[in-house]
Parts: structure tokens; C-alpha cells; sequence
């Protein structure tokens, strides 16, 4: 078998392994799927009567932001995962049998993006259930798809990369929570002009802000070119670190 | 003269300023269980990892099946079965998903039945789709075993396979062990006791501080235990010194102020012994018969050199000044 067939069964094989973790673990599959929907109806239903976001239907406003919310949240259960797997002694098994290096972390990426995406499938759903009427045209929703899987997927590695440098499981699921946190800081549920200045400026540079307007575009219309740039910019960055990082830290400890 | 299965050759590995391994020699004849035996931080898992293409050593060179283990890393990992000190199986998985998974990383053919088969051998068909999590600690050993087995290596790795383990399940191991023997696995099998060496290795090696500093057959590292001897205690050094000159025989210690008379042990034997006490008007302030068991050679070549004595033939202060003679106790 050549050397990328070979690393394409193991990674598989692995993928297989925490498709069977992931569905076996209430709590992972609460956080990645129905926490954002909880979150979902406490911003739309409880807060969203009283925020100001010019004049549009709260539900069409917040679902982007509520998108990449259920990213963030998707993540959650795999730095620990990861973590768990090099400090336990699979790791050491599996390399003493030759298994194709990047598996065990690919098989991390990859069930952590399918996490992510049906999350965002689940907050889709619920959003029409709420009235959520968006002006997206197919390919425009080609746009949102294509987005939403490049974010999982850059966030998969920084996270996986996140799992790699902590040093124990525990302190593995606190290096993500920066990443829960930032869609808080962003445009996702009320305008970045009604906020403080300095809050502002944050929320204005960080990378969801320019994700988020990107999918409230193609959703709702009025996509910015500036926007669409940045977005996926920010995501092939976060990429390449967190791919960057995961590899130099996996070869460093394993 | 069977080919060696792995040799050794002047192994070092430090940490830091510390040396784990200081320059170890041996061979594993192919076929045969090969034990190496010492204590908590003796070096025995390095050893292990170095050979497993875990661990890069800093200096040496050491083969496993005729392959280095620095160069040659994907020819050594296809020869070889490794269970380490912590059972590595997968809590979330049940035992028939461990063993497929490892099935399917070895593009086993028919995995299925190898699975199955497996399970069965190892006892674990009950509970195989359970998942491992709530295994009891000596079926994660079983299964971590059987897991290892996948694949049929030639050459197997087991560090401290019985370490924590009840007796039950510790001979349960053993009895597997010499099945694995008995198709023809070389074993390699590290162990803190000398039992479990006794009762399953061709060939022992004593590690300690990162030296070897016994090699042998268990029957070979038996004849060094010293014999069954009496111990008399006096309560000055001038008894102990004219008790020295009647009992020829005898050694020494100075600061337990003991002799140590060999002897059968039997009433005859014993009688005599005081009988000579009596008639030299010496008294001892204790006797006692000691018959040493197989620990007794562990703990005197484990021993730190500190806490050696003078005059005990069992030290390391002997045993690291010397090379290691194969089929001898260094002394």
C-alpha cells in the first residue's frame, strides 16, 4: 500500500474509533448540539425582544452568529480527547505498531468538524422552526456551507493543537474556553456599534466578527467583499497554526 | 547456536545529569523468555521503551530481529508486540472493538474470526461487549494482552505484565505466558519479582541503577543465594572477634556485631555449633537460622552501596566494579 493509502486507512480506522467516543459520551454530544440550541432560544426568545439590531428580526440577525456559536461549542470535548490519548498508553501502542503518524490527530479533525457541522445543521433547523427567513440563494448557501466547514475544520487543529500542549486533560478543556468566549465578543448577537469603544475595537479585529458578517451576508444579503476576504483568511491562519502546532507538539511528545 | 532475537550492546540513556542506563549488554536467544528483574527506577522501562523504538538511546546499539532499533524503526515495529506497564486499551470501546480496531490496524485478514478467537483464549467472550471501562484491572490486562497478540509478533515486550495484579489473575498470566513459549514467541518481560522470573525465564538479568549486575539461569543465580547459615549476635566486638576465630567458616559484621555461620540447618549440625560456643565459653546473645529464599539474592545485589556490608560476598560495591560474565554473578 502506498504511504497515503495507508495513512488514509489508519486515519479511518481511527476516525471510526471517535465516531464511537463522541456518541458515547452524553456530555459531548449535550455541548456540540444541544447547548446551542439551548443558547439559541435564551438570546431569540428571552433577550432578543430587548436588543436593538436595526430594525431586522432578531432570529434573521442572530443565526449567523449562532452558527459559529455552535462551532465554538462543537469543539469543546476534543483538546481533552486528545490530551487523554497522549498521556494514556494508546498512544505508545499505536506507535509501536507503526500506525501512520497523522492519524490519531486526523481522526481527531475530522470527527470534531462532522461534530461542528451538525451542530450548525441542528441551529439551521431550529431557525426556520423559529421563523427564520432568510434570502439566500442556493449558491449562496453553498457560500454558508463551505464557510462553516472551513471554520470547523481551522478550529478542529487549533484545538487539536490545544489538546497536544496542555499538559493534562483537564487543563486541555480550559486552553478552548477562549474560543466559547469570543463569539460572546463579537457581532454575533448585537451590533459592534453599540458597544463601548474599547470593546468595540475587539470585537471589530477579531476573526469571528468578519466570519460572522460573511455568513450574515450570504444569509440575509448585502455580502461585504472586505468581510469575505478577511473570513477566509482568518480561517486558512487558524489552519495552518493549528496544523503547524499540532505537528511540531505531536512530534515533540510522541 | 540459535540467532540472537534482540542483543544489546552497551546501552546508555540519561536524563538530564542522571544516568538511567549506564552501558548494559545482553541477548535474547530466539525462543526463549528473557527476564529482566530490579526495582522501582532501575531502568527497566527504559530498557523497554529503547527497544520498542519508543526512546532514542544516547549511546549503544541494540537489535530486534536483526533490525536496529534507531535506523531500521518500521522493521522492528512489524516484528514486535509491546504491553506496557499501563494497560493501553480504550475505556470507550468494548473489548471485541478494541481487538478489531487493533485487527484493522494490522489489515489482519479475516479480523473477525482473529477477534473471536482471541476473546476466547483470553476468557473475555462474557464481557466483550462491555465496554472496557468497566473492566476489573485483571481483565484490562487480559485484554491489553490479547490486543498485543493481533498480528502474531514474533517478539513480545511485556513490562511488568503482573504488577498490581491479584494471584489469581498473576498466574493466569504466567499460564498464558507459557503457551506464548510454547508456539515459539521470544519474550522479553521485565518484573520486580523474582518468582514471576523463576517461574517463567530461560535467562535472568538483575538491573539495578542502570546496570546489570547479575545475568544468568534461574538456576544458576539460585547457587549464588548464600546457604541456609545460622546468624549469632554478641554483645561486644571482643566476643564477636574471639567467636570469629573459633568459627572459621563464619563472616563477619562489624556493625550488627553477627557472625554468619553457613550450616544445614539441621539439630546435629546446630548442636555442634553450640556445643563449640560452650566449650570456648562464648555467648552468643541471639541465634537464628536463617533459610534464605529467593528474594534474599535480589535485595543483596539490589542492595544500595551504601548500605553494603564488608565481608558480604553479595554487593554492588563488587558487582558495578566488574563486568557482567554471562552465567555468573559478578562477586
Amino acid at each position: 500500500m502506498s504511504a497515503v493509502a495507508t495513512t488514509l486507512t489508519d486515519s479511518a480506522i481511527m476516525l471510526r474509533r471517535n465516531l464511537k467516543h463522541t456518541l458515547r459520551n452524553p456530555t459531548t454530544v449535550f455541548n456540540a448540539i444541544l447547548f446551542p440550541i439551548v443558547m439559541m432560544l435564551l438570546f431569540v426568545k428571552v433577550f432578543g425582544g430587548a436588543f436593538d439590531v436595526g430594525g431586522a428580526a432578531y432570529i434573521d440577525y442572530a443565526t449567523p452568529g449562532l452558527l459559529v456559536m455552535a462551532i465554538s461549542y462543537g469543539l469543546g470535548a476534543t483538546s481533552a480527547a486528545v490530551n487523554s490519548d497522549m498521556s494514556k498508553g494508546i498512544i505508545n501502542r499505536l506507535k509501536t505498531m507503526d500506525v501512520s503518524r497523522g492519524a490519531v490527530l486526523n481522526g481527531h479533525v475530522v470527527v470534531t468538524t462532522v461534530r461542528c457541522l451538525v451542530g450548525c445543521a441542528a441551529i439551521i433547523g431550529v431557525a426556520f422552526a423559529m421563523g427564520f427567513d432568510p434570502a439566500a440563494s442556493a449558491l449562496d448557501w453553498l457560500g454558508v456551507l463551505g464557510l462553516v466547514l472551513l471554520l470547523s475544520f481551522a478550529a478542529a487543529w487549533l484545538t487539536v493543537a490545544l489538546g497536544l500542549a496542555a499538559k493534562t486533560p483537564e487543563t486541555a478543556g480550559l486552553g478552548t474556553v477562549p474560543l466559547i468566549m469570543l463569539p460572546f465578543l463579537s457581532s454575533a448577537f448585537v451590533p459592534a456599534e453599540t458597544m463601548g469603544t474599547g470593546v468595540r475595537q475587539f470585537v471589530e479585529y477579531q476573526p469571528f466578527t468578519p466570519i460572522i458578517e460573511t455568513l450574515r451576508g450570504l444569509l440575509l444579503g448585502g455580502l461585504s467583499r472586505g468581510d469575505a476576504i478577511a473570513a477566509v483568511a482568518w480561517c486558512v491562519g487558524i489552519a495552518v497554526l493549528g496544523y503547524v502546532w499540532s505537528v511540531s507538539t505531536f512530534k515533540k511528545r510522541a | 547456536m540459535k540467532r540472537s532475537a534482540i542483543a544489546v550492546s552497551g546501552l546508555r540513556k540519561a536524563y538530564g545529569d542522571k544516568a538511567v542506563l549506564d552501558g548494559i549488554d545482553f541477548e535474547v536467544t530466539s525462543g526463549s523468555v528473557f527476564s529482566l528483574l530490579g526495582p522501582n527506577g532501575a531502568g527497566k522501562t527504559t530498557t523497554v521503551n529503547i527497544l520498542t523504538t519508543l526512546l532514542k538511546a544516547d549511546a549503544g546499539t541494540a537489535h530486534v530481529a536483526g533490525h536496529d532499533v534507531a535506523s531500521e524503526t518500521k522493521e522492528v515495529r512489524s516484528v514486535i508486540g509491546v504491553t506496557g506497564q499501563f494497560a493501553a486499551v480504550d475505556d470507550l470501546l468494548s473489548g471485541r472493538e478494541n481487538l478489531r480496531m487493533m485487527a484493522d490496524l494490522k489489515r489482519v485478514r479475516s479480523a473477525g474470526r482473529v477477534v473471536s478467537q482471541l476473546l476466547d483464549r483470553f476468557d473475555l467472550e462474557e464481557s466483550a461487549d462491555k465496554l472496557a471501562a468497566t473492566y476489573s484491572g485483571g481483565m484490562r490486562r487480559k485484554l491489553d494482552l490479547a490486543m498485543t497478540l493481533v498480528g502474531k509478533p514474533r517478539i513480545l515486550f511485556l513490562d511488568e505484565p503482573t504488577t498490581g495484579l491479584d494471584p489469581r489473575s498473576r498466574r493466569t498470566m504466567w499460564g498464558i505466558v507459557r503457551e506464548l513459549v510454547a508456539e515459539g514467541t521470544t519474550i522479553f518481560l521485565t518484573t520486580q519479582y523474582l518468582e514471576e522470573a523463576d517461574q517463567l525465564a530461560d535467562r535472568i538479568a538483575v538491573l539495578n541503577e542502570g546496570r546489570l549486575v547479575a545475568h544468568g539461569t534461574p538456576a544458576e543465580l539460585k547457587r549464588q543465594i548464600p546457604g541456609t547459615h545460622v546468624r549469632l549476635r554478641f554483645t561486644d566486638l571482643q566476643e564477636l572477634d574471639a567467636a570469629a576465630r573459633v568459627l572459621a567458616t563464619s563472616t563477619r559484621d562489624d556493625d550488627e556485631l553477627t557472625l554468619r555461620v553457613p550450616s544445614d540447618g539441621a539439630s546435629r549440625s546446630l548442636r555442634t555449633l553450640l556445643t563449640r560456643l560452650d566449650e570456648h565459653g562464648l555467648d552468643a546473645a541471639e541465634f537464628s537460622v536463617h533459610t534464605p529464599d529467593l528474594d534474599d539474592v535480589f535485595l543483596a545485589l539490589t542492595e544500595h552501596t551504601t548500605t553494603a556490608h564488608a565481608g558480604t560476598a553479595h554487593t554492588t560495591t563488587h558487582a558495578t566494579t566488574h563486568t557482567t560474565t554471562e552465567g555468573t554473578i559478578n562477586r
